[in-house]
């Protein structure tokens, strides 16, 4: 019944889920809101996120370092990005076209790798819980809060960083100047290709991270397409955002909590039909999305190619 | 303009090769004694769900029948674009291939489509039991509600918290006979347990049926179930919270050894082993098989990892023979 929804179990458990569902997304919309701060859309998040997360799987299956899976999952989406910005940068290439391609190749060379170097679905032991003395026995808010793996944390960490990076640093200048104005940017000596480069690769190597926090982390598997369109979202976040860091987390963490919300709904055999519920997320999102976004602008050179005027 | 044009043949060169990596095995020009099967399915061999219960099932019939000399086996995987199954279906047929199955609901009407176009090559399509009263076309089904009744009953005998949580992925289908099934057994064992269902809306969706798991724990699950692909994830969440998991399709022991119960596994090969029979007699379809306890097709496989208190495995075993023989029977919603 509806009234079962405001017990402190569930409300504990639908915070808990809500903040670790939002961990991906958060990696994957964080690297892209660089990107498309310098004006690059990069729609192969996806990819990049499966790979990572293949990547890190195989890596700490054999190896059992977890921060060495992390690592090469960082690795992987660094020199996607580095592909992705020679397309995007040098060769000028149509955004949203490139990106799917590279969505693409992650998505079946993920696969690929899955069926030749593993062949079938395995387990490994992931990032343990963090224990905190005494917070995490608080009842409810420990569970909420100091429950998690460590990638969870870096996650949340993120943000203020990437806040502070893109708006108190000259670094986030360069990048936000490229975005919306890359010829006067040019002109005042900023080097916009290489602007782009850093962000492109910065996003790809977060999105790495965000595969690897589902395949060790968070889930402890590997299945072939198993982001199911996380990297979608993520890019959508950003939108949802409006380019801003927090914005992001906003959207994450509601997208996340209508969902955990949407599994409790059932779990608790509220008479909604199942189809609906899982809509939850996606039509609340847009909802939102449609009340808030009008009054922010995109960065102005958001997929347009930069050409060097003679 | 120029650099677009490159970078649309780039695009279409990928997909090109990402095909290519997609399709098990080319073709070989066979003797004609060989038997050749082609088959369309929409994950991975190796899901550990359905796929790959069909695929185990080809190569079973593939070691009865005297290996790949005698019985050829060519699949396509990951067929989740059904545009792109359907090509492949055609392709197969216009290879001369002996039976082509379409291993997914979601083919019928493109296999309603192409089957017309050649007659001599026997098609198979699942699950389901409808051929489309064409004769070259074999359908079949999993009566999973069947070992989901087993599994069900089982799970309300070992459940002490009196409370069981499923994952599933949409509502329909197998994932819905084998979730009634489910919870028939348990109503069936004992009333006062409470099942929770959990359908995710997807089938590839790890992430969300692993927190679905969690969510079912917390609502003070003990014994947990789920059907398809993407409850790899949610049976390592079992595992951490110490409780039960029971599994279907395939096997599902390795990856949770301590806490997956037992499996309801699909042996496709006896039905497979009959088509074929009717195929070589000259009948290419028209008929729709059922793969159930009492023939074989679904066998309940126990972890043998897992300590099952002998009385239950003696339900079990005693429950399984009721539905063979006909003495339970499993009302459905």
């Amino acid at each position: 019944m509806i009234s079962d929804l405001f017990s402190v179990t569930v409300l504990v458990g639908i915070l808990a889920s809500g903040i670790r569902l939002a961990t991906p997304y958060l990696y994957a919309a964080i690297g892209e809101t660089f990107a498309q701060k310098s004006g690059v859309l990069n729609l192969g998040v996806e990819g990049q996120m499966l790979l990572g997360s293949f990547a890190a799987f195989y890596v700490a299956l054999n190896t059992g370092n977890l921060w060495l899976g992390v690592l090469t999952a960082m690795l992987v989406g660094a020199l996607m990005g580095l592909a992705m910005a020679y397309v995007t940068v040098n060769l000028h290439a149509q955004q949203g076209i490139s990106g799917i391609g590279f969505y693409l190749f992650g998505l079946g060379m993920s696969d690929l790798l899955f069926q030749k170097l593993m062949g079938t679905v395995e387990t490994v032991k992931g990032f343990p819980k963090i224990y905190f003395p005494v917070l995490s026995d608080i009842p409810g808010i420990g569970e909420i809060f100091f429950n998690h793996n460590i990638l969870v944390y870096g996650a949340y960490l993120l943000v203020p960083i990437a806040w502070f990076v893109l708006n108190k640093t000259t670094l986030g200048l360069k990048i936000r100047s490229v975005g919306e104005n890359p010829d006067a940017a040019d002109s005042l000596g900023v080097n916009v290709a290489r602007i782009r480069y850093f962000t492109i690769i910065l996003g790809g190597t977060l999105s790495g991270i965000a595969g690897a926090s589902l395949s060790i982390a968070l889930l402890n598997v590997f299945q072939q397409n198993m982001t199911s369109g996380q990297g979608f979202i993520a890019v959508a976040l950003v939108y949802f955002g409006a380019w801003r860091p927090v914005g992001v987390l906003g959207g994450a963490l509601l997208f996340s909590l209508i969902n955990s919300l949407q599994l409790w709904v059932q779990v608790l055999n509220i008479p909604i039909p199942s189809e609906i519920a899982v809509m939850m997320p996606y039509v609340l999102t847009i909802l939102v999305l449609v009340a808030t976004v009008s009054r922010v602008r995109a960065p102005a050179a958001l997929t347009k190619p930069f050409e060097r005027e003679n | 303009m120029k650099k677009f044009a490159w970078l649309l043949t780039f695009v279409v060169a990928l997909s090109l090769v990402l095909s290519a990596c997609g399709a098990g095995a080319t073709p070989t020009v066979a003797p004609v004694e060989k038997f050749r099967v082609a088959v369309v399915m929409p994950s991975a061999i190796n899901d550990l769900a359905f796929s790959q219960s069909m695929y185990d099932a080809l190569i079973r019939v593939q070691t009865d029948m005297g290996g790949p000399d005698k019985f050829e086996i060519v699949y396509s995987e990951n067929m989740f674009v059904v545009d792109d199954a359907a090509a492949a279906i055609r392709d197969y047929a216009t290879k001369g291939y002996n039976l082509v199955i379409a291993h997914g609901s979601q083919y019928g009407s493109s296999l309603q489509e192409i089957a017309p176009d050649f007659l001599q090559t026997s098609f198979a399509w699942g699950t389901t039991v409808d051929t489309f009263g064409q004769p070259n076309i074999f359908a079949y089904e999993a009566a999973s509600q069947e070992g989901g009744y087993v599994n069900g009953v089982l799970a309300a005998t070992l459940s002490t918290s009196k409370v069981i949580g499923v994952v599933g992925p949409i509502e329909t289908g197998d994932a819905k006979l084998y979730i009634d099934g489910f919870k028939a057994g348990v109503l069936a064992t004992s009333p006062d347990v409470q099942v929770n269902v959990n359908y995710i809306g997807s089938f590839s969706d790890v992430a969300l049926a692993s927190e679905a798991a969690t969510t079912h724990i917390s609502a003070g699950a003990d014994v947990l179930t789920g059907t398809a692909q993407m409850v790899v994830g949610a049976i390592g969440k079992a595992e951490e919270a110490n409780a039960l998991w029971f599994g279907t399709q395939s096997n599902q022991s390795s990856l949770a050894p301590k806490i997956v119960v037992a499996s309801q596994v699909y042996h496709w090969e006896v039905m497979l082993k009959e088509m074929i029979g009717l195929i070589q007699s000259g009948t290419l379809g028209g008929q729709s098989f059922a793969a159930n306890l009492a023939n074989g097709g679904e066998v309940i496989e126990f972890n043998t990892g897992y300590a099952l208190p002998a009385d239950a495995k003696a339900l079990a075993d005693a429950t399984v023979r009721g539905i063979t023989d006909g003495s339970i029977k499993i009302t459905l919603p």
